[in-house]
């Protein structure tokens, strides 16, 4: 069960009829000085995957382009608080059954108008075994989920999901879920014109959708080079562009990126490489920003490896967690671009606390982390023929410094052997994850896909979660997670989570590093920039010089 | 000699065949599971999985998914990539951008590798022969990640001749640079294989003969030293057209090319087979018949040479 | 590189004698005439003729080889190279004599891109390891891949090349397109399988390396020892061989190959620099050696992220690379000089 509940400042069971407000229309940089509106943003972007369907995107090329030409029922501000879009309300008396009703005359760009009807089959394709859409697992809480998306499965539709007429529909979850509201503004919940799902590849081509901003013409996404987006007249809601249009240019790397940019060939660059992390507050002065986001990067040691199980394995798990200086680490290699862990999520999410008991796990302490391996060789002894790798993936990203950093760290406290393990190919690691054969520990980076602590903690280390690459299994931290979603008020909800959390912090399957950082930068012909919770800049808020 | 060419022409059957075999096997053995690269960190359903299995037919066993490209490509259906776009859509839009990449390249190198190649042959152990060593000495040693970067760097951001990257357009001022940067290794190997060739030719008995005729050393050297001189230096050309194609992977990350190099690296980390196949097949015809040029040329630069 | 000193079976091919005296190298150094003698003939210590003939028969007809050590052993260039490489693999052999820190110990970050102090005169990589004792290290595992690999290509690629080229025909049609085939094929995606084939998936190392870069790098060299071949083989003195009597392999040996090298000697020596240069382009793309092991290539491709930062962490790994290309270079052209007694009159 990858989502199940998480009651994230939404109490449902007391609060009979739920409502996300708009915070109503016109732009949310209404108060800081206009730029022109009429510029042309060029920013970076990495070639969509995937054809430009909602439920066929899992990446975050396809990602950015899909939150601008859709809106779902609800968006997120930059604080990762929902807000209206299509949705005129959502309602639900019991967390389980809930009934959305749109707002008035919402139109796709082709005048389809936007009926509960785009919404219903715009999920049921997403969900039915047949299409085979990436993100199908999305739709997971909605009642008849099971039926449509086994193998092999006929049944197209999902039986929780009714029209009622063509402003409102109902959802019968599977069990009662009191976050799943705050998911409706993740891409896999966008609505679909009729003329997608009559011929889903051109409709991937060349989309047509109901967001901020729409294609600029046929043929608009030009492979490989570029994307235009001009923004939709038609729309009215809390992301109206500012500005004449975004293209994004689709850049191979962030090092090429980052030349454009210091060159004023591109305005807006979301990350920042490594090998100018060092350079890039000099090259931009006034036109950079650290904004963290709600991701992390953690290293998971499996449980199946000889030397990482059992009691000893948990000491030596601690040993090296307090091995690595994380001070140190995001000052020196990251140039003060990342935040140190205290705990399994991220500070931009509500719920979370720094200092929750066993946090001391994650802090520098080499005198500890040494008594605490000799413990271990007490137990049993350390099997020297199986040193430790930390694998890391060479393909996307840049790991490798950071990496021997850690194994540095650890080789100097503990006096082990310990290496970086590169894989040639992100699918060979993940291969190795998902058939439990790795050697060693991964790294692994977590982004949230709505902003909830839930997200960072059920799909990964629930027993048989799809991301448990340490194949950790807590019965009581599974107890305290179903606890966490159940709970009727947001406080509760987040504090049962923190206690789940406890265990966690204990046991780490995972060893948390650093929290995420955006480092970005812009050129001198724009102003306005800002970055969302997700790390994202909020392209429609960018207006020019 | 038509005999000859039409023969080569009948080579590239046998030659296509065990090149796709060969590549589809190596594909096939790539480590890690195809789904695992387009479902990404989060994963995908099995029953997703199954589904894409099928569309890809990665459910068959090897020789059953070679022999359905094999029929793909007689019925001249390359079929789609993983992303679900038409291969021969992709090689389209790529293979044109590399070639006038790899061909400005190939111009640059040749010219400037063979005429300092010349001077320096001519001028062995003099001050011009040791400064192009020195220059392909730094060309050799530093790797192409390091010296691309630091020519973007410096002409394109700090003096901002030319765009630091290359548009979709790809025109010939932007790719000048890349040009450039992809020449250099080989403009190193040009340079040497010209000025040894040239040192050994320059003492031979006809150039002697030419000078006793009383030849002027401009058509001395032009005609008879450099002439007899290009025949390795040719077949270097032919043979670094293809990694020149096929190869500039590093290069066109830097300058942000579209290219084909970038598009089969990433066909290749995705295990994408078709896409992988497709790509080196071309490359493969392109190979072989730069070659068979080159083979024609030896019998022009050198007449001894004849073929039958 | 060859040993200059060792006795070839080639002797110089504008001397071309008796096919009985090529197997045996020795006998062609010897005095004794290698015809055979069918008439009686007086003793030349009886006869006059003795004095005209001396100059001849007192020296012995040297090989191709031994005459190119005779001009080589003079030549500046050759001393000079010779001394450079002997240093080099003096310090791939014995690197604890030039450093007394530890590569890969007492990285600390506190050093990061620091510059140089007492004890670490060349400064700190972005690690905080010692850049001194990372580029003595790094040394063996750079000269084993430049050489070992250059080394392989030259033995495949030079034999196939050199059959391919002095045969023709069918022999040609199959070696030069099974090279074409080679060379199309990926470098990436043929390093990616052979590094998880099960002999290295455990134990990576220089020698992964070295088999993925001569599987990939032979064609090339194919291709240049072919052209040069079927240049040669039609020259007068290889027709004037086969005319003798020189078996075809025979001829192919002696006269042609000896007289093909220049090109290959000149590929052989940059290769030797681009393969070390191509270790650090593997790491680039993740297939290179393990990130513990010391070579300049992994160096080099470390310290790339902080190039702005700290240029020296990726010069000196650099300069020790050229050193090593630039020696292996002017032996080459040492080399090639002594081999080409055209030059050698001069």
């Amino acid at each position: 069960m990858r989502f199940t509940r998480t009651s994230q400042m939404l109490s449902v069971a007391a609060i009979a009829v739920l409502s996300l407000s708009a915070c109503g229309g016109g732009s949310t940089e209404s108060s800081t000085e206009a730029g022109t509106t009429d510029a042309v943003i060029v920013v970076d972007g990495s070639e969509p995957q995937n054809p430009l369907i909602p439920t066929s995107t899992n990446e975050v090329g396809g990602g950015a382009i899909l939150d601008l030409i859709f809106a779902g029922l609800v968006s997120y501000d930059a604080d990762g608080k929902p807000q209206n879009e299509m949705a005129e309300s959502i309602e639900t008396e019991d967390a389980q059954n809930y009934t959305i009703t749109l707002k008035e005359g919402k139109t796709f760009t082709n005048g389809d108008p936007v009926t509960a009807s785009s919404f219903v089959d715009a999920w049921n394709y997403g969900a039915a075994a047949k299409n085979a859409q990436l993100s199908s697992y999305f739709f997971e809480s909605i009642e008849g989920y099971d039926e449509a998306s086994a193998e092999g499965s006929t049944v197209e539709t999902m039986s929780g999901l009714t029209v009622v007429d063509d402003r409102t529909f109902t959802v019968k979850l599977s069990q009662p879920e009191s976050d799943w509201p705050l998911r409706l503004g993740y891409s896999a919940f966008f609505p679909l014109p009729a003329a997608a799902l009559e011929d889903p590849a051109a409709f991937g081509e060349n989309p047509i959708g109901n967001g901020p901003y729409k294609f600029a013409s046929e043929g608009a996404w030009q492979h490989n080079q570029q994307i235009e987006l001009v923004p939709n007249e038609e729309y009215e809601g809390p992301q109206a562009a500012q500005n004449g249009g975004v293209t994004f240019k689709i850049y191979q790397n962030d090092t090429t990126a980052y030349q454009d940019l210091i060159s004023d060939n591109l305005d807006v660059l979301k990350t920042i490489p490594t090998s100018d992390i060092k350079n890039f507050k000099n090259d931009l002065g006034e036109r950079s920003i650290e904004s963290p986001y709600a991701g992390n990067q953690t290293i998971a040691v499996p449980y199946y490896l000889p030397n990482w199980e059992g009691e000893a394995g948990k000491l030596r798990r601690q040993a090296l967690s307090m091995a690595i200086n994380r001070d140190e680490i995001t000052e020196v290699i990251f140039n003060g671009g990342r935040e140190p862990a205290k705990d399994f999520t991220a500070p931009v999410l509500e719920g979370y606390s720094a200092d929750l008991p066993g946090s001391e796990n994650l802090e520098y302490n080499p005198e500890e982390a040494k008594k605490l391996w000799a413990d271990a060789e007490k137990i049993s002894p350390y099997d020297e023929s199986q040193p430790l790798t930390i694998g890391y993936n060479a393909d996307k990203g840049d790991h490798k410094t950071w990496v021997e950093a850690v194994v540095n760290n650890i080789k100097n406290n503990l006096g082990i052997e310990v290496e970086g393990k590169p894989y040639a190919t992100f699918k060979e690691a993940r291969t190795e994850a998902t058939e439990e054969t790795l050697t060693g520990a991964l790294r692994s980076g977590w982004q949230a896909d709505y902003p909830s602590l839930y997200n960072f903690l059920g799909p990964i280390y629930a027993t048989g979660a799809g991301s448990n690459d340490a194949r950790y299994s807590n019965p009581e931290f599974d107890q305290e997670l179903t606890d966490g979603l159940a709970a009727s008020s947001v406080e509760e909800g987040n504090e049962a989570m923190n206690k789940a959390q406890e265990q966690l912090l204990e046991d780490l399957p995972a060893i948390p590093l650093w929290y995420q950082v955006a480092q970005g930068g812009w050129s001198n012909n724009v102003d306005n920039v800002e970055f969302g919770w997700n790390g994202v800049p909020l392209y429609y808020a960018i207006t020019g010089k | 000699m038509a005999w000859y060419i039409v023969r080569r022409f009948l080579q590239l059957i046998p030659v296509f065949l065990g090149a796709t075999l060969l590549v589809y096997f190596l594909v096939f053995s790539l480590p890690g599971d195809a789904t695992a690269a387009i479902c990404g960190e989060r994963g995908c359903t099995p029953a997703v999985i199954a589904g894409l299995r099928e569309q890809y037919n990665l459910d068959q066993p090897f020789w059953i998914q070679y022999l359905l490209y094999l029929k793909g490509v007689v019925t001249f259906d390359l079929g789609t990539n993983f992303s679900g776009r038409p291969i021969a859509t992709i090689i389209a839009e790529v293979f044109p951008t590399t070639a006038k990449l790899a061909i400005m390249a190939l111009v640059i190198e040749a010219v400037f590798g063979i005429a300092f190649g010349l001077i320096a042959g001519l001028r062995k152990g003099k001050l011009f022969d040791s400064s192009v060593l020195v220059l392909s000495l730094i060309v050799i040693a530093v790797p192409i990640f390091v010296l691309g970067f630091l020519m973007q760097f410096l002409i394109g951001v700090k003096l901002q001749w030319t765009n630091p990257t290359v548009s979709g357009d790809a025109t010939f001022t932007e790719l000048l640079l890349p040009a450039v940067v992809l020449g250099l290794v080989s403009f190193a190997y040009v340079l040497r294989l010209t000025r040894t060739s040239i040192i050994e030719n320059v003492n031979a008995d006809y150039v002697r003969t030419a000078t006793a005729k009383g030849l002027s050393r401009k058509r001395v050297v032009v005609v008879h030293v450099l002439r007899n001189s290009l025949i390795p230096v040719v077949t270097f050309l032919g043979a670094d057209l293809g990694a020149l194609m096929g190869g500039a992977i590093v290069t066109e990350g830097i300058f942000n090319v579209n290219g084909v190099g970038n598009t089969l690296y990433r066909a290749v980390l995705n295990g994408d087979g078709p896409m992988v196949v497709s790509i080196v097949t071309f490359l493969i015809l392109i190979f072989c018949l730069a070659n068979l040029l080159v083979d024609l040329l030896y019998a022009w630069l050198d007449p001894r040479i004849r073929y039958a | 590189m060859p040993e200059p000193t060792s006795p070839s079976a080639s002797s110089r091919p504008t001397v071309a004698t008796a096919p009985a005296s090529t197997t045996a190298p020795a006998v062609a150094r010897t005095k004794t005439s290698p015809y055979p003698i069918e008439h009686f003939v007086a003793d030349p210590d009886e006869t006059p003729v003795r004095a005209t003939d001396s100059v001849v028969s007192d020296v012995a007809p040297r090989s191709l080889w031994g005459e190119a050590w005779r001009s080589l052993r003079k030549q500046p260039l050759f001393l000079i190279s010779s001394i450079l490489i002997l240093g080099v693999i003096f310090v791939a052999l014995f690197p604890g004599i030039f450093t007394h820190e530890p590569p890969n110990e007492n990285c600390l970050l506190a050093n990061s891109d620091g510059g140089p102090t007492a004890g670490h005169p060349l400064g700190f990589t972005v690690q905080g390891c010692d850049i001194l004792s990372r580029v003595v290290h790094g040394t063996r595992s750079s000269l084993t891949v430049g050489l070992f690999a250059t080394l392989g290509v030259v033995l495949i690629g030079g034999l196939i090349g050199a059959l391919a080229g002095f045969f023709g025909g069918w022999v040609d049609a199959i070696l030069a397109r099974v090279g074409d085939i080679f060379f199309a094929l990926p470098l990436i995606l043929g390093a990616i399988v052979v590094v998880q084939l099960p002999v290295f998936q455990q134990n990576r190392n220089v020698w992964t390396l070295v088999v993925i870069l001569v599987a990939f790098g032979w064609p090339q060299i194919a291709r240049i020892t072919r052209a040069a071949v079927i240049e040669v083989r039609n020259a007068d003195f290889v027709t004037a061989a086969r005319s003798l009597g020189v078996s075809p392999l025979g001829a192919l040996v002696k006269h042609v190959i000896p007289n093909a090298l220049a090109p290959v000697i000149v590929i052989a020596t940059i290769s030797l620099g681009t393969f070390i240069v191509a270790e650090s382009t593997l790491s680039f793309l993740g297939i290179g050696l393990p990130p513990d092991v010391m070579s300049w290539g992994n160096d080099i491709f470390s310290a790339k992220p902080s190039l702005r930062s700290n240029p020296m962490a990726i010069f000196w790994p650099g300069l020790a690379l050229s050193i090593t290309v630039l020696s292996f270079i002017m032996l080459g052209d040492a080399l090639r000089d002594a081999l080409d007694p055209k030059a050698r009159k001069r």
